[in-house]
């Protein structure tokens, strides 16, 4: 059984219990604990189930590798799943839940599938689900859906707050360990601005577990003596519960800070995810143990020795009462020497090597261990714990020579160097075949922008595990001066790269040594995989699942690679790691949204008289980022009622828009005429002072981007009027063109949309209404149609144009953004006596649809030309050339066979579904009923009483009267007759009144 | 995320703070020109791997265009100048020369 | 006079820093060669302040001007002043390539403040606050809109927004400054 000791702990307050919960049974655990070493002190060593074959699983590692004992954690708009116990902060109230078993934990009906674990080798998704085909929609994927996933998502909305932040660094040192230490000891003291981040709560990493003095202290001390200097640099930051998650271009860092994961509710934000530039990033994250391979690795009371060490010195927890290490090195006896100094039984250590010689084998034997050398486990017994092993010959094929009873395992398979950030951007690894790992090639560092290296590792992350060749690692990486810190260490004997144990175990054994323990990859289906073909490591991956699970297989990766390289009898380095990407280990989702949600998710762009609207229940429709009045409903009225009466108001009485959102710029320069008639497709050098044209923009790709009223307000200026969606994308759009193009022009821009508001003010009775204003002239004589003038209405200073969108009598009064508001309240006072309503944009689409005036984005979608519109009039035939032109000169443009612009009217007033499609007869090559044609705009018309719409109809100028079809949802065809686009008042008398 | 240095306000913006324009120095054919040489401006890109040329605008920033000759395999900058030029400066040619020997302008 | 209103008409959060909207403010846009003799003179003549350097902001009593790009200076002052002023350096400028506009009430301006000021904005832009100098003018991102800062004192930053966003520049300032989210609670 596991248990709190009744001393030591260095990690814990034993003044400061805690109460949690796991799965619902309250448990006790003491300030200080991570949930695995409560969990532990509690005798819960099964605390999750397996993926695959929902197999019992224990804790096996006491940090970010572990692979099994995620659970659940927190409640309601708190939880979270497949959080490792092993990083999570006991805290007083935690509630944890375990996952992957139904009903419960101790007995788990999924396990069923675990004696049919022959029936889900490798690639088992691949082969059964292939045949038959028509069982793929409606049994295979429902059932893969269900077993698919870990955990369960979370219900509720998140109850905490997340941000992020940006730092700059000369140097970052990811790891506060002895070597992430010492690091930013020898860049603190060079004056560096340093970051130094640790992922979990403490200072000081492995180095006072293992024990190995530092500067003639025992390596707490030192610890504590190293954070203290650095904390009075005032160049250097430090920062635990904080992970760097990735490094990318350019010396970007993420580091992902766990503020208040132990204390939820306290009013700080939950993560904050640091955006770090990092003039170099130090890696000093150490190693992570490997587990070996041996029969029942995977079960509970089967843990990595560093772990079970780390349990007894951190946290005063034994997870056995009697413990057997096995390994193929010396650092293993170091947990040995440990469970002996806190009077734990160890029954053995098994070595795999013919010969246990070092400094640690010979302490370990001094004190009454014993020590078998050349041994192997042949397997552990026991089901949801161990109960013992059986020992092998190492060399045998699994013939066992001796049952030892216990209840724990210790396992060592060796290190390997955690490379991720410095493989994330490019840092090239070499095989050590001594160390058996993967370590960074110094001489292959992830570049930067200057193409300098962006990264160094320090200490065991180099491959380094020895206490003196750690620190004086760190101490060079990180360019320091004088002598590094020294160590004294015991000599380590070579460890032996054991892939398998035994070495000779034949199938029925390689089925039951797990590679991933999350995602159930034994041994075996690595082979399966090799000889099925998978040659290629990120192939196997794939296949297999190897690695692929939460964990990102750190515990199984290069044990996975050195069997398919066994397999197929190739070198480790030819086979090769599968790629490194971030994260490191899982961020927070919330970090990466950080405050982008509920009203500030994202800018929305609101006119100075949005609240007016808002009060006046208008419905809102988002147009880009902006917010318009689609319709203010009255009293009980649905949309289509609103909209109606908007209109119908709108074109008796008179009617006002919010047009603030169109762009405005204005266009300056003694080159501004030239620079606009190569913009537009028309001639705007041409239009007199004072006077208004339409104008319509091609890329020069000869496509439709924008149009609007182009407006001459002196001699050398111009205010081009956009599109709402358009005023951003064309103020780029000409500024690219005069800076990269037309660079000697002489031409200014200013995107003027925001300092104005804009109403338009429109129906029959809209002069009357600014008569009512007063204060300027605003007569047909005054101020035709197209034409623009400033004054003062009501006292405000405006520039009033007379243009018309809606085909009535119209007026678009701009006023400084400051006195929108105020403006617009005055034109409300002054129309009530003329009737005068609010109207949006639903009513302006009617409205412009009955005109037949196109809308950019319904009519167009990027495809489309001028000429396709019938705005041939709004092309200058004269000019040489205007950005569209030669492109318009294509043969696939000029083709007769284009589909062009018409109106449509359903045969029996229906509304035509927006997108619509018309039928041809025949099939296209691909099987597929051939169209000729498609509805852009449909609208019902309150005027005409019934549904009008525009569309693109192949040749459709030359098809009047024609009857097309739509087939329509439900089979149906609607039938519409091509007619004249322009529904209303065809020859302007109204807009011209 | 890259870091590009601003030519014309000499902030060393990020990747946030920037909008890409696509290849650098291309030739505007208009009217008058033939179909080949249309397509060769309008749709005809480089893609190498190694040195190109792009364009860059300052969008979070100064709002100015400028150019950035960069390694499209290892991300190294050799440098950033304004947009208004039709061919790399010679510094720029020189510092792309001095780390990619052997590199010829229109490869 | 009209009622003249800015985006937020002075909205207040007290947090770990205060965040203003600083109400309305004159601002007037002068583009052209900014090397030019007779700009500087016309720049002069308006508002008392010199031609600023590379992203520097110069003051002048009421005024001050802040480089915005290498052909355009941002005049900062007050609001009712700011149509004369555009109008002053247009005509002075008349017959040059330059461009002088009234755009006060294109943007909106807030006022972050307190010994923490900068840390609410390390929150939200890509700059390096540390080397951040007191007379700099820094066009960057503040979440996901454009925005002009400088700083007002060494406790004191001013932020230049859109008007259209200033919701939402005002929102992510007030949860960039909410208490307890301090980035080193420890200092200062």
């Amino acid at each position: 059984m596991s248990a709190r000791l009744s001393r030591g702990g260095r990690l814990i307050d034993r003044s400061v219990p805690l109460t949690f919960r796991f799965d619902g049974r309250p448990m006790t655990g003491l300030a200080g604990d991570t949930l695995a070493a409560s969990l532990l002190a509690n005798d819960r060593m099964l605390v999750g189930r397996s993926f695959k074959y929902h197999r019992p699983r224990g804790i096996l590692a006491s940090g970010a590798e572990e692979p099994n004992a995620l659970v659940g954690l927190g409640q309601g708009p708190r939880f979270e799943p497949n959080q490792r116990t092993t990083t999570t902060e006991t805290f007083d109230g935690l509630s944890a839940i375990s996952q992957n078993r139904w009903p419960g934990l101790e007995h788990d009906l999924g396990a069923v599938s675990g004696c049919l674990s022959r029936f889900l080798p490798a690639g088992f998704y691949y082969k059964m689900f292939l045949w038959p085909r028509p069982f793929w929609k409606h049994v295979y994927e429902p059932l893969i859906r269900r077993s698919a996933g870990l955990g369960k998502a979370p219900q509720e909305a998140d109850a905490d707050r997340y941000e992020q932040a940006y730092a700059f660094a000369d140097v970052v040192i990811a790891g506060g360990g002895i070597a992430g230490l010492t690091a930013a000891l020898a860049a603190g003291r060079a004056g560096r601005r340093v970051i130094l981040l640790e992922q979990t709560a403490h200072w000081g990493g492995r180095a006072p577990v293992d024990g190995d003095p530092i500067e003639g202290m025992p390596a707490d001390t030192w610890v504590k003596n190293a954070v203290q200097t650095l904390e009075g640099m005032a160049n250097v930051t430090l920062r635990l519960r904080t992970t760097v998650s990735g490094l990318y271009d350019h010396g970007y860092a993420l580091a992902c800070e766990r503020v208040a994961d132990h204390s939820p509710g306290d009013g700080r934000p939950r993560h904050r995810l640091w955006r770090i530039r990092a003039g170099k990033l130090i890696a000093a994250t150490g190693a992570i143990e490997r587990p070996l391979s041996f029969a029942g690795n995977d079960i509970p009371g089967v843990m990595l020795a560093s772990a079970m060490r780390d349990y007894v010195v951190n946290w005063a927890v034994s997870p056995g009462a009697r413990t057997v290490v096995v390994t193929n090195n010396d650092d293993a006896y170091r947990t040995a020497l440990v469970l002996a100094d806190a009077g734990l039984v160890v029954a053995a250590v098994i070595d795999a090597r013919p010969a246990a010689t070092g400094d640690l084998p010979a302490q370990a034997r001094a004190r009454g261990i014993r020590v078998l050398e050349g041994r192997g486990i042949a397997r552990v017994r026991g089901g949801r714990r161990v109960s013992g092993v059986a020992i092998c010959a190492q060399e045998g094929e699994g013939a066992v020579l001796e049952e030892i009873a216990c209840d724990a395992v210790a396992m060592s398979g060796g290190w390997s160097p955690v490379v991720h950030l410095w493989s994330h951007c490019g840092g090239k690894l070499i095989w050590d075949a001594a160390g058996a790992m993967f370590r960074p090639d110094a001489a292959r560092p992830p570049t930067g922008d200057a193409g300098q290296p962006i990264a160094a590792t320090a200490g065991a992350a180099s491959g380094l595990l020895d206490t003196a060749a750690v620190l004086a690692d760190a101490h060079a990486a990180a360019g320091g001066e004088g002598p590094a810190p020294q160590a004294s260490c015991p000599t380590e004997a070579p460890m032996l790269p054991v892939w398998i144990m035994p070495q000779g175990a034949g199938p029925a054994l390689k089925s039951k040594m797990w590679l991933d323990y999350q995602n159930d990859v034994k041994v075996s289906d690595v082979q399966l995989a090799a000889r099925e073909g998978y040659e290629s490591v990120e192939h196997t991956k794939r296949y297999t699942t190897l690695g692929m699970a939460t964990d990102q297989g750190k515990t199984s990766n290069i044990n996975g690679i050195a069997v398919l390289s066994q397999t197929l009898h190739q070198e480790i380095p030819v086979t090769g790691t599968t790629t490194f990407r971030p994260p490191y280990t899982p961020i927070s989702l919330g970090s990466i949204a950080a405050e982008a949600r509920g009203e500030i998710f994202q800018p929305l762009r609101r006119t100075p008289m949005h609240d007016w609207h808002e009060a006046e229940g208008a419905c809102w429709e988002p147009v880009g980022q902006w917010r318009r009045p689609w319709c203010y409903r009255r009293g009980a009225e649905t949309v289509q009622e609103a909209v109606n009466r908007e209109v119908i108001n709108t074109r008796s009485n008179v009617g006002l828009l919010d047009a603030s959102t169109l762009g405005k710029i204005l266009v300056k320069g003694a080159d501004a005429g030239r620079f606009l008639d190569m913009l537009y497709t028309g001639t705007m050098s041409t239009l007199p002072v004072g006077k208004c044209r339409y104008g319509l923009m091609c890329n020069d790709n000869g496509f439709v981007i924008d149009d609007g009223v182009v407006v001459r307000l002196s001699g050398d200026s111009w205010l081009c009027h956009t599109t709402t969606g358009g005023a951003d994308r064309i103020h780029a759009h000409m500024e690219d063109w005069l800076q990269c193009e037309w660079w000697d022009w002489k031409v200014h821009t200013a995107n003027l949309t925001e300092q104005f508001a804009q109403v338009a003010i429109v129906g029959p009775k809209a002069r009357r209404l600014l008569e009512t204003l007063g204060g300027m002239d605003v007569s047909r004589e005054a101020l035709p149609f197209m034409a623009f003038a400033e004054g003062t209405p009501g006292g405000f200073r405006a520039r009033v144009f007379r243009i018309s969108f809606s085909g009535e009598l119209s007026y678009e009064v701009a006023v400084p953004a400051s006195e929108g508001l105020a403006f617009w309240r005055a034109c409300v006072a002054a129309g009530a006596e003329f009737g005068a309503m609010p109207y949006g944009t639903e009513a302006l689409h009617v409205m412009r649809a009955e005109k037949g005036f196109i809308m950019i984005g319904d009519e167009t979608d990027g495809t489309v030309i001028p000429q396709d519109l019938n705005l041939g009039w709004a092309i200058s035939g004269k000019k040489p050339d205007y950005l569209g032109k030669r492109a318009q000169q294509r043969s696939h443009m000029a083709s007769p066979e284009r589909w062009k612009l018409v109106g449509l009217e359903t045969l029996d007033g229906s509304v035509l579904p927006d997108g619509a499609l018309a039928v041809a007869e025949g099939v296209n090559a691909n099987g597929q009923r051939r169209t000729q044609g498609r509805v852009t705009s449909s609208y019902y018309s309150p005027v005409l009483k019934k549904g009008i719409a525009m569309g693109l109809v192949l040749k459709g100028p030359q098809r009047m009267g024609e009857v097309l079809d739509f087939p329509v949802e439900g089979g149906r065809i609607v039938q519409a007759r091509v007619v004249d686009q322009v529904f209303y008042d065809r020859d302007g008398e109204k807009q011209n009144a | 995320m890259l870091i590009l240095t601003c030519p014309h306000c000499g902030i060393r913006a990020e990747e946030t703070e920037l909008a890409p324009g696509g290849e650098a120095h291309l030739k505007r054919r208009g009217p008058g020109h033939s179909d080949a040489a249309f397509e060769d401006y309008m749709f005809a890109r480089k893609n190498p791997r190694g040195v190109h040329f792009e364009r860059w605008r300052h969008a979070h920033g100064c709002g100015k265009w400028f150019l950035a000759a960069r390694c499209t395999a290892t991300l190294e900058v050799f440098g950033t100048y304004p947009a208004r030029t039709s061919g790399p400066p010679p510094d720029i040619l020189a510092a792309i020369r001095a780390r990619r020997p052997g590199w010829e302008a229109g490869e | 006079m009209p009622d003249a209103v800015s985006a937020l008409e002075g909205r207040s959060y007290r947090g770990f820093a205060t965040v203003t909207e600083a109400g309305l403010t004159g601002m007037v846009s002068l583009r052209g060669d900014l090397a030019s003799v007779d700009l500087a003179a016309a720049l002069l003549a308006a508002t008392g302040c010199a031609v600023p350097g590379l992203r520097r902001r110069v003051e002048a009593g009421a005024w001050a001007a802040c480089w915005m790009s290498p052909d355009e200076v941002l005049l900062v002052g007050p609001h009712a002043a700011a149509p004369g002023v555009a109008a002053q350096l247009a005509g002075a400028l008349a017959g040059q390539h330059a461009l002088a506009v009234d755009v006060s009430d294109a943007r909106a301006s807030f006022r972050v403040a307190g010994p923490k000021a900068a840390e609410v904005l390390m929150k939200l832009s890509p700059v390096d606050f540390a080397s951040f100098g007191p007379d700099e003018v820094r066009r960057t991102r503040l979440g996901q809109i454009a925005a002009t800062l400088w700083t007002s004192g060494a406790e004191d930053y001013t932020v230049l927004c859109f008007r259209s966003v200033a919701a939402y520049g005002f929102g992510v300032l007030q949860s960039a400054a909410r208490p307890g989210s301090e980035l080193f609670p420890g200092r200062g």
